[in-house]
């Protein structure tokens, strides 16, 4: 394929992750706005972290003016996945991909990308990197765009029921692969049971959601990863549909 | 409204720690992660931070408990029939406002 078909590959693969980006981020404008922030704010965030979860999570620590090591600890649990898949990438990356392009592939490994990336039978060439991530940088940016300026001229009613779409999405993620994965299932359940202990528990009340999220996850994972290790081949099977957040 | 110098002050520190992780293992690993403990441990957490940050903030991420948890139970059945993550979301959102205009008729 010539550089100019295997960008075009690119753009088309992005598009659907383009679309599905569009909402989420949606959702989040809306979120940031009603937290507080402007309009430019939030687009800033998009555009420079592009990761959902992270961004959900990062927001309220900083309009809460929690201190800036809880930003740190926070991002670096909840983003901690993107480095498995940075490493998967990393490895089917061409050998004609220039070095320095490796830092901007970086900053777009996401979920989805990593996913439609990682299911290339060839190797993952510059160009199509390229139309890869265009789109679903720019759905990113536009949604969050839209949700912020339009969560401010929305009924109320409206923006209370968007609020809940980016929970729902974690929860698509989370079920289907606990549906066939008892272990999966467990973990998600033992972090939910933490999670609520911090949450309910007035002795715990006064730990922050950004701590809580990182000692729920880092309890529930490491029990996990000792009570059931995942199989090598597995592993490699389930990278491939690790799932979008 | 927070200060913008303390906005740009976080933006940069969230960013910036968002995108070391992504950034060193694709420029430094060429090799693959070997440890078992290490690749479980990583396979684990994505599920449990979602589910930690989902559950219980999805009660109160609407106006009233009552949409929060229908909606709630709206996601977890078409998760099940696992349905597209778009799809979810809309299933979600609409039985939340079905529910909140339901009450608003009711009062």
């Amino acid at each position: 394929m010539t550089n100019k078909q295997l960008f075009n590959k690119g753009l088309r693969d992005g598009l659907p992750i383009c679309l599905g980006y569009l909402s989420v981020s949606f959702a989040f404008g809306i979120f940031t706005v009603g937290l507080g922030l402007s309009v430019w704010q939030a687009i800033l965030i998009s555009m420079t972290n592009v990761t959902s979860a992270g961004q959900l999570a990062g927001v309220p620590i900083m309009v809460g003016g929690l201190p800036l090591v809880e930003m740190v600890l926070t991002q670096f649990v909840i983003n901690l996945r993107y480095s498995l898949m940075s490493v998967s990438m990393s490895q089917k990356l061409s050998k004609k991909v220039l070095f320095r392009f490796r830092f901007l592939f970086a900053f777009m490994v996401t979920d989805e990308i990593f996913a439609v990336s990682i299911s290339q039978k060839e190797d993952l060439e510059t160009p199509y990197m390229l139309g890869l991530i265009a789109t679903p940088f720019l759905g990113w940016t536009a949604g969050t765009a839209l949700g912020a300026i339009a969560g401010d001229v929305l009924p109320s009613m409206v923006v209370s029921a968007l609020g809940i779409a980016l929970y729902a999405m974690f929860v698509a993620i989370i079920i289907p692969p606990a549906k066939k994965n008892k272990a999966v299932a467990g973990c998600c359940l033992l972090a939910m049971a933490l999670s609520c202990l911090f949450y309910y528990v007035p002795a715990f009340s006064k730990i922050s959601q950004g701590i809580s999220i990182i000692v729920c996850a880092l309890v529930s994972g490491v029990i996990f990863a000792v009570a059931f290790p995942v199989a090598d081949e597995e592993n490699e099977a389930d990278g491939k549909k690790e799932v979008p957040a | 409204m927070i200060d913008t110098g303390v906005f740009f002050l976080y933006l940069a520190v969230m960013a910036g720690v968002t995108y070391l992780i992504r950034m060193l293992p694709l420029v430094l690993c060429k090799e693959k992660i070997k440890s078992r403990f290490v690749k479980s441990f990583l396979y684990y957490v994505p599920y449990a931070v979602l589910s930690a940050m989902t559950i219980p903030a999805i009660f109160y991420s609407t106006s009233y408990f009552l949409s929060a948890v229908l909606g709630l139970c709206a996601a977890v059945v078409l998760s099940l029939f696992e349905k597209k993550l778009l799809t979810v979301a809309i299933g979600a959102c609409s039985t939340v406002f079905i529910v909140e205009y339901v009450m608003k008729l009711m009062n």
